[in-house]
């Protein structure tokens, strides 16, 4: 136990950064139940909105929330990240390939 | 009012098969006994104190142990019904819908409640002693993962008497999973057993990748490091990625049965598709996840064993990295029917056969590690020595199944009933079983008897080899997975027999390794040195059982097996052991918030089961609250103080020095 009571010196965040965050995230969520609901685009460009709130919001909770800039050495967090977005691209570019060719699913 | 009493018992709670009321009776009795045995001994204070609120890992770890033996007596009865079902042509014993239940419940079971809780169990009592850490990361996490675990497993155990147990499978595959195929309960727990189990799971992988980062001792490097806490961190690594596909994956199916959604649905847009690529890209790794760690067990035994320093170091590290991150790329392997094309097959098809070269250099290395060593043959050896020829043949009829035109012929039969039992028997089982023989003098004080181990031993092989090897053949004569009855005209029965007679041999094997442990309770021979197996690294140092806090000063390591070296540096008259300078040592407190958090989530999730939202809604509230107190929560940790401890190892070394 003794070991861990050392490194609780990192600093994590303030609450200027965690409102910012946080303001973000709402706006990045609203944003597209607005478009849902309201329906303000269709096709190509609804799904290209929706995807560009998803992959922001995905940035500003690493950044606000997950500190990820303020890591020290060795960087655990940012290997995991690495290897967390490998494995997400293996899972969603697999799925597209196996469910496309898949003929029972035309 | 006595009416409507008496339909929804009988809606409620399971009837009709007289199994199922023997059950029931033997349920209350047991619990029963319980009750009276702890209010009798007035026992009940002891074990709120000492076990349900502890935070102490060796603890959980022998908790996790006990249950996962619970659910192995479980699933193996389970086992032994279907093959009794199984051994005559148009036997009678179990009706279709009832064997189905059976097959499902045993997979889940075994997979999900037996061998993930051994695992976790031997994670827990092994791994902080292993790089010399006082406890994991995340001490009070640890007992919340345990209790939710166990809620999950008993909510998912209590189908069978409550509402009726699944039947869709292990892995629940829609349609026949959906609402509109399986209106009953039982598919219900299934998905709410596996649901908070699985936080528990993934918070352990999160809980043990730390500890093994953050909390080696002094001077222990990464490649310095024992080989089982590798095996649990690329386990760990795998779990991270894999169990959240796997709660997302059921909390879809979840809104297709609770909120009407067509995520796998035949209409509305559904692909019931989807569902089975989804839930095998957990499926995949989850089966390196219980296998990786049984390959860590098999190296750290080889080498006390063959008392010899583990050959090839760095590639056992790097092969089991390699299975952790490959085991994400092999999934579509379990439906290379299902028409995605050559490509897509050919592709899972090369990853399959690639997993076998990092596999087949650990056995080399474990082969080479026994070269010229001076083998002595215990128990734990023995298990050793009966899974690598094990391992090796069913990992070939593996490779068989890898290749995809060959597949189309071998999918859903016998042939890969028996490859799965072969491997996940001949490789987690015996795994787990040397590990706990290997480890037991560590965690009680004593080792077992070495004559029953043997005879425990010999049935299981035997038994094993017995059961599957006639299964591969009735796969290759047509006989499908999940058939609950068949004809005389098929010339199966033979095979059946022997495959029945096998299982019970193994029935009779597990009730050995019982009595092995109540013998060898009974004749009770301390082991007072803890170190009884001659071994190599840090946690036999120590005095056995360990004492609260482990490790009185922490370890400084400087070489690999660096208790081996430190016992050669001492003969050598190189080192005086020095005498420790003691300081107090920081403790976590016990705490009741995991055990009562776990029974919230177990009633939220027998809520959602029911569509009861008078006991879903205050189950969450009771969750939610749990969290705040213990966030709110400051007094939660103690020092032990320099003299008690000095008493402690007086006591507990008092032989020893």
């Amino acid at each position: 136990m003794a070991q861990h009571e050392t490194a609780h010196e990192e600093s994590h965040g303030s609450l200027k950064t965690y409102s910012i965050g946080f303001l973000c995230s709402i706006v990045l969520t609203i944003i597209p139940i607005a478009i849902v609901l309201g329906g303000w685009f269709d096709g190509m460009v609804s799904k290209v909105v929706l995807m560009g709130a998803a992959a922001l919001q995905f940035i500003v909770q690493l950044i606000f929330f997950m500190h990820l800039r303020e890591e020290q050495k060795p960087r655990y967090n940012l290997m995991a990240l690495i290897l967390g977005i490998v494995i997400l691209l293996i899972i969603v570019v697999g799925s597209m390939w196996i469910m496309l060719y898949n003929m029972v699913a035309v | 009012m006595w009416e409507k009493v008496k339909s929804f018992a009988s809606e409620f709670f399971v009837t009709g098969d007289p199994m199922i009321y023997g059950a029931d009776v033997s349920i209350v009795l047991v619990t029963l006994a319980i009750i009276v045995g702890l209010s009798y001994f007035k026992k009940w204070g002891w074990l709120w104190r000492e076990w349900l609120t502890t935070v102490d890992h060796k603890k959980i770890g022998i908790m996790y142990i006990i249950a996962s033996f619970i659910m192995l007596f479980r699933g193996g009865v389970d086992a032994l019904l279907m093959r009794a079902q199984l051994a005559m042509p148009n036997m009678e014993f179990l009706a279709a819908d009832h064997y189905n239940q059976v097959f499902t419940t045993h997979g889940v079971i075994m997979i999900l409640f037996m061998a993930m809780p051994f695992m976790f169990g031997l994670f827990n009592v092994i791994v902080p002693l292993q790089i010399g850490a006082r406890d994991v990361a995340y001490p009070f996490l640890n007992a919340l993962s345990f209790w939710l675990f166990f809620s999950g497993a008993m909510l998912f155990n209590l189908s069978f008497v409550i509402g009726g147990s699944p039947d869709a499978g292990w892995l629940a595959y829609p349609p026949y999973s959906g609402l509109m195929h399986n209106p009953g309960v039982g598919q219900d727990f299934y998905i709410w057993g596996i649901q908070i189990s699985g936080i528990g799971s993934l918070m352990t992988g999160i809980n043990f990748i730390v500890t093994i980062l953050k909390m080696r001792a002094p001077g222990m490097k990464l490649m310095k490091m024992p080989m089982f806490p590798w095996s649990v961190l690329s386990s760990c690594i795998a779990i991270i990625f894999s169990f959240p596909i796997l709660t997302a994956t059921l909390a879809l199916l979840f809104l297709d049965r609770y909120a009407g959604a067509h995520f796998f649905t035949l209409d509305g847009g559904g692909n019931p598709m989807m569902y089975i690529n989804l839930i095998w890209m957990w499926g995949h790794p989850e089966v390196y996840i219980i296998v990786l760690p049984a390959f860590g067990i098999f190296s750290e035994i080889v080498s006390t064993f063959a008392k010899k320093k583990l050959f090839g170091y760095k590639s056992m590290v790097f092969a089991m990295i390699i299975i952790s991150v490959l085991s994400f790329l092999v999934w579509a392997h379990h439906f290379f029917t299902m028409g995605s094309g050559a490509d897509v097959n050919a592709f899972f098809a090369l990853t399959t056969m690639l997993i076998a070269i990092p596999t087949g250099v650990k056995v080399f290395n474990w082969l080479f590690t026994m070269f010229r060593g001076k083998i002595t043959f215990e128990t734990p050896m023995l298990w050793t020595i009966g899974f690598i020829p094990c391992f090796v043949t069913g990992g070939m009829t593996g490779v068989l199944l890898s290749v995809a035109p060959a597949d189309f012929q071998f999918h859903n039969s016998y042939f890969l009933v028996a490859h799965f039992h072969h491997v996940i028997i001949g490789g987690v089982v015996f795994g787990y079983f040397a590990g706990l023989y290997y480890w037991w003098p560590k965690l009680f004080g004593f080792k077992l008897n070495e004559r029953i181990g043997k005879w425990a031993f010999w049935l299981w092989n035997i038994g094993f080899y017995l059961c599957f090897m006639p299964q591969y053949v009735l796969g290759l004569m047509g006989m499908t997975r999940r058939v609950y009855t068949y004809g005389w005209d098929k010339g199966w029965w033979e095979m059946n027999l022997v495959s029945t007679i096998g299982a019970g041999f193994m029935g009779i094997a597990f009730l050995f390794q019982i009595w092995q442990i109540i013998y060898s309770v009974k004749h009770l021979k301390k082991d007072e040195t803890g170190d009884p197996w001659n071994g190599r690294t840090l946690e036999w140092s120590i005095p056995s059982p360990a004492p609260l806090y482990n490790f009185a000063t922490l370890p400084q390591v400087s070489d690999q097996d660096e208790w081996w070296e430190e016992k050669q540096r001492r003969a050598n008259g190189q080192q005086v052991p020095a005498k420790p300078v003691l300081e107090p040592i920081h403790m976590p407190k016990n705490s009741g918030i995991p055990i009562v958090m776990s029974m919230c989530w177990f009633l939220a999730g027998f809520g959602f089961v029911f569509h009861w939202q008078w006991l879903t809604i205050p189950g969450l509230i009771g969750v939610v609250a749990c969290m705040l107190v213990h966030s709110f929560n400051y007094n939660n940790d103690y020092y032990i103080p320099v003299d008690e401890i000095t008493r402690t190892e007086s006591e507990l070394r008092k032989v020893t020095s």
